[in-house]
This record gives structure tokens, C-alpha cells and sequence, in this order.
């Protein structure tokens, strides 16, 4: 029987408050953090929620009834307890797939974090965790490359990779930067990295960065007889300047670029990733400006979100915060979005922070990138938590090393060979790390020295967004 | 503090070339040698053996010594390949490779004999 039209303000729960629904497996299949205004129910604003990123409008419209809106619309279909936080719950809601164009970050999200994120209902609202069905995974390119096609394209295996960015960040000339870069790679690292901020200002352009850079690359590689890269910069203003400088990347022969995901945008993050894959450049990816959507508790995205758009968008390495470093990052919650970007599938797990299983089929996984205020002494802690599929950067910690950049990547290159050869040997190296570190710095004069200088450092501020995971 | 000291590499001088894992340490000793095949073993990869002339160390593919040898779990066999290999071709590097079949990749790859640099 067909339904008839009755205009006016109908209650959001009596259509999108579906508590007996059992999802679908292609269901994209959402978790928000809501507080809701005072004297709002639980249901009324789940079902708000639902309704405002997926088909609802405040208002019943004529144009409602010309199509079957109970097919498309998003579905509120559990509510929880947030553990420790009486103000607050969890509100789960099933979209169906043909809501979201099919490969497509940009069109999904802008329902799921669009207008809702405004609405007056919810005082306050954080996207936690989404499904993406393997249906839609497939629709999506992906990492250009991925873990395992990087390994073999820079030879590296059985180890964390090593990188460092380039400082001071902003200033430096093209050639004095392209010096620095050179000393880091010869002294052993692998990568070197453009800061996110060094774009093409006028102290440099970013046609003269390139070319000297690619000179100390070359030097490199043919004075230590390993592969070399640097990750240059091309977020740029305009997507047509972006290409104009991949190209040019790719015309000199370097082996990866870099984007800033989030600033850039995923639609240029997308179509970059597409275009990297086409044409054999890896792509390391920042994330500036994550920690304005990531850091409050109760309002935003989760980083784990964040972490499954780059996947989709692609890209072949994501920061993903240190544990130990000078950058926020509570160690269980950051093991599970390191699994989020790596493993091929990975299973709920809330002391993790992980409300869905996800399966990413045979998608690749990306490099997790550790890098903020890291030095030798840490080496054991990030080796213990990364495993080998990361690329663990020393910014501070090689170029502030009292002999210069090549004894300070040497240092590092050091720290982080001991570490792996005493963890293969069964050594818990993150218990017994400075034995690790002292026995290697006897036959490593700079890695003896980078001790001495960095001994002290600690940071031990506790995280802002810490998981809810007990009750008080 | 330390005194400091020059980083001396160059293109001149051949002891500046490395290969990549555990290149930057000491070479390795009869022992930890057992204790790095000891770890692929237990983590069920294949072990295999290449070698190399130094000077040609930067190419992807060095020569097979023989196959991979597929499910040998036998410590004492995997080091007497190692070294067979290494008294075949004493100045060339010889490397070790636990080949993990389910990443596709080499989940370990070290030189285990150092050859003479060129």
C-alpha cells in the first residue's frame, strides 16, 4: 500500500531509529560519540544522526514519496554506554552502499561528517569508527603501491626504514637544503623528507629544491651503494600546479613525492594517488591539521578514521604518531590504527579502540610513519611497537647531533640495526635497550655521541584523548 | 663529550659502500649468524643464499646459490649452504634471505659474508 503525504515535523526516531536492523554486510556502518542537548533521548538523537548524514531533512517534503526512502536511508540500530562518561553514548547507524558513489572518500564523508556535525540537537559529536564494507574497498585504488611493492623498489627489508626531516623547516636556500639532505643519506638513512610547511616559497622555489636534492640523492646512492629517497613536497595551490610538479619529480628520476592529505584535500589526494600508481612514484603522506578533528574526546574524527580515508585515497606511508615522542598518541589506540593501515584484515577490538571488524582484502597496506621529537634512546621502544613496516624519522634526533647530519643518521642507522639483530636474537630490547645501545655505540663513535647528547630528554605529558575503555 | 670527528665516506674509498641491513654493524660472527637463521626459521620463512662481486652489490638481483631452500627448518643446514657458498666465492658478499611467502617479500635479507671491497 502506498503511503500518503502529511506535511509537518515528524519525531526522527519513528523512521530512523531501527533498533531490531540487523546490518548488512555491505552496509557502510558508522559509531559516533553523542552528547545530546539536554532533555534530547538517546533515540531521538542517534535517529537525528542518522537521518541528517544519510536522506533526512528537518521537514517532511512531497518529494519524499517519489522515491522509496526507507531503501536509502541510514539506519540508527544500537545505542551503548560510553565506559566513564554518563554524558555521552555510542550510537552505531547502517548506511546502505548505493548512497556513496563508488570509490569515492570524498562523496562518503561528506555525508557521514558534513551538515550533521552543525546540528543543533547534538551538543557535541565525534565520528569514532566506520565499516567500510569490502564491496566498496574494491571501488577504491588505494595505496599506489604499498608495503611489499616500496621493499622491493628501495631494497630494504627485515627493518624499519629510517627518515628525517629536513630543518630548520622554513628558510633555507635551495642549495644549503639540498646540503643537508646529502649529509642525512650519506650518513645512512634512507629517506629525507620535506616539511610539510616547505611548499615553494620565495626563500626557495620548488623547482631548484627538487634538482639539488635529487643531486644529493645521486651522490648518495653512489657513495654508500644503497637506495636513496626524498620526499618532496608537491601540495600545492591548485591541483594543475600539484601534477605540474609530480611530473617534474618523475622527470628527474625521484623515487617519491609527498602530499598533505587533509590540507591538500582528498579529492587531489585521490587523483594523486591514482596518479602515482600510473607512473611508479611512491607517495608519503602528512597529515597536517588531523589533530583539529582528531584531539577532542568528544567532537571530531577519530584518527582511526582518518587513518581508513588515506587507505582508501592511497598513499604508501601515513604518519601515525611515535607513543613516545613530543606528539600525543596513547600507545593502545595508536597500535590499533597502525593495524587499521597495515594488516589485511583486522578485527574488532575496543581495548584498541576498534568498534568494526575491516576487511581490506587484497587493498595494500601502507607504511606507518613515526616521526616528532623521536631520538637513539627511543630506538628500542619504536622498533618494539612498529615492528618492521615503518619508517621511523629522527628530525631533531639526526640533525641535532653535536657532529652534524651524516654522524647523526649514522648514529641512528647504528641504534636501529642493533636493535633489530638483538630482537631477532629473542632479546626483549625494549627492557634491555640500553644494554642493546651501549654494546653497539662501543663500535660507533657517533652513536656513543648521540647518547651523551640526548640522554635526558623525556616526555611524559599524559594524552588529551585517551580511549574510553573503564568505567569510573 | 665526545671529541668531535669527521664522518669519513667517500667516493674514493670503497669501505663506504654498504648493503643495507646490519651493513652499519660489525660483521657478524659464526654465532650471531646461527642466531639470525635461527629467526627466520622460527618464523617460517624459506631461507635462501645469494652472492655478489661488491662492486655490483647496488643491483637488484645477485646470484642464487642454488634454490631457496624451501621448508629446510635445519639450522646447521642453512649455515653450511652459507658458508659453501662463501668458500665458492670467498671475495664476493654472500647473503642471507628468509623469502615469507605470504608477504611476497623478504621478510629478512642480511650479508653474512662480507667480500672485499672493490
Amino acid at each position: 500500500m502506498a503511503k500518503t503525504y502529511s506535511a509537518g515535523v515528524k519525531e526522527y526516531r519513528e523512521t530512523y531509529w531501527m533498533p531490531n536492523y540487523t546490518p548488512k554486510d555491505t552496509d557502510i556502518l558508522a559509531c559516533f560519540k553523542i552528547i545530546p542537548q539536554a532533555g534530547v533521548p538517546r533515540e531521538e538523537a542517534a535517529a537525528a544522526v542518522a537521518a541528517e548524514s544519510s536522506t533526512g531533512t528537518w521537514t517532511t517534503v512531497w518529494t519524499d514519496l517519489l522515491t522509496d526512502l526507507d531503501h536509502y536511508k541510514g539506519r540508527a540500530y544500537a545505542i551503548e554506554d560510553v565506559p566513564g562518561n554518563d554524558d555521552a553514548f555510542y550510537a552505531f547507524i547502517a548506511y546502505p552502499i548505493d548512497l556513496f558513489e563508488e570509490g569515492s572518500v570524498v562523496n562518503v564523508f561528506t555525508s557521514l561528517v558534513g551538515n550533521v556535525f552543525g546540528f543543533k540537537a547534538v551538543r557535541a559529536l565525534r565520528l569514532e569508527d566506520v565499516r567500510f564494507p569490502i564491496a566498496y574497498v574494491m571501488t577504491c585504488n588505494g595505496p599506489p603501491h604499498g608495503i611489499q611493492v616500496e621493499r622491493d623498489m628501495m631494497n630494504k627489508y627485515g627493518r624499519p626504514l629510517l627518515g628525517c626531516t629536513i630543518k630548520p623547516k622554513l628558510g633555507l636556500s635551495a642549495k644549503n637544503y639540498g646540503r643537508a639532505v646529502y649529509e642525512c643519506l650519506r650518513g645512512g638513512l634512507d629517506f629525507t623528507k620535506d616539511d610539510e610547511n616547505v611548499n615553494s616559497q620565495p626563500f626557495m622555489r620548488w623547482r631548484q629544491r627538487f634538482d639539488f636534492v635529487m643531486d644529493a640523492i645521486d651522490k648518495a646512492e653512489r657513495e654508500t651503494g644503497e637506495r636513496k629517497g626524498h620526499y618532496l613536497n608537491v601540495t600545492a595551490p591548485t591541483p594543475e600546479e600539484m601534477y605540474k610538479r609530480a611530473e617534474y619529480a618523475k622527470e628527474i628520476g625521484a623515487p617519491i613525492i609527498m602530499h598533505d592529505y587533509i590540507t591538500g584535500g582528498f579529492c587531489a589526494n585521490t587523483g594523486l594517488a591514482q596518479w602515482c600508481q600510473d607512473n611508479g612514484m611512491l607517495l608519503h603522506i602528512h597529515r597536517a591539521m588531523h589533530a583539529v578533528l582528531d584531539r577532542n574526546p568528544n567532537h571530531g574524527i577519530h584518527f582511526r578514521v582518518l587513518t581508513k580515508i588515506l587507505r582508501l585515497s592511497g598513499g604508501d606511508h601515513l604518519h601515525t604518531g611515535t607513543v613516545v615522542g613530543k606528539l600525543e598518541g596513547d600507545r593502545e589506540s595508536t597500535l590499533g590504527w597502525i593495524d587499521l593501515l597495515r594488516e589485511s584484515y583486522v578485527k574488532e577490538d575496543r581495548s584498541r579502540g576498534i568498534f568494526f571488524d575491516q576487511d581490506w582484502g587484497a587493498m595494500p597496506g601502507a607504511f606507518a610513519v613515526a616521526s616528532g621529537g623521536i631520538h637513539v634512546w627511543h630506538m628500542p621502544a619504536l622498533v618494539t611497537i612498529f615492528g618492521d613496516d615503518a619508517v621511523l624519522q629522527f628530525g631533531g634526533g639526526t640533525l641535532g647531533h653535536p657532529w652534524g647530519n651524516a654522524a647523526g643518521a649514522c648514529a641512528n642507522r647504528v641504534a636501529l640495526e642493533a636493535c633489530v639483530e638483538a630482537r631477532n636474537q629473542g632479546v626483549a630490547i625494549e627492557k634491555e635497550g640500553k644494554e642493546v645501545l651501549t654494546k653497539a655505540a662501543a663500535s660507533s663513535p657517533e652513536l656513543k655521541a648521540a647518547m651523551e647528547t640526548w640522554k635526558e630528554i623525556k616526555f611524559e605529558f599524559d594524552t588529551v584523548d585517551k580511549l574510553d575503555v573503564s568505567h569510573k | 663529550m665526545s671529541e668531535m670527528q669527521d664522518y669519513t665516506s667517500s667516493l674514493e674509498d670503497v669501505n663506504s659502500r654498504k648493503f643495507e641491513t646490519f651493513s652499519y654493524l660489525p660483521a657478524m660472527d659464526q654465532e650471531q649468524i646461527r642466531k639470525q637463521v635461527e629467526y627466520i626459521i622460527s618464523k617460517g620463512w624459506n631461507p635462501a643464499v645469494e652472492h655478489t662481486e661488491p662492486e655490483n652489490a647496488f643491483d637488484h638481483y645477485w646470484y642464487m646459490w642454488k634454490l631457496p631452500m624451501f621448508g629446510e627448518t635445519d639450522v646447521d643446514t642453512v649455515l653450511a649452504e652459507a658458508e659453501a657458498c662463501h668458500k665458492a666465492h670467498p671475495d664476493n658478499h654472500v647473503r642471507l634471505i628468509g623469502f615469507d611467502n605470504y608477504a611476497q617479500s623478504k621478510g629478512a635479507e642480511m650479508v653474512v659474508f662480507r667480500g672485499k671491497p672493490v
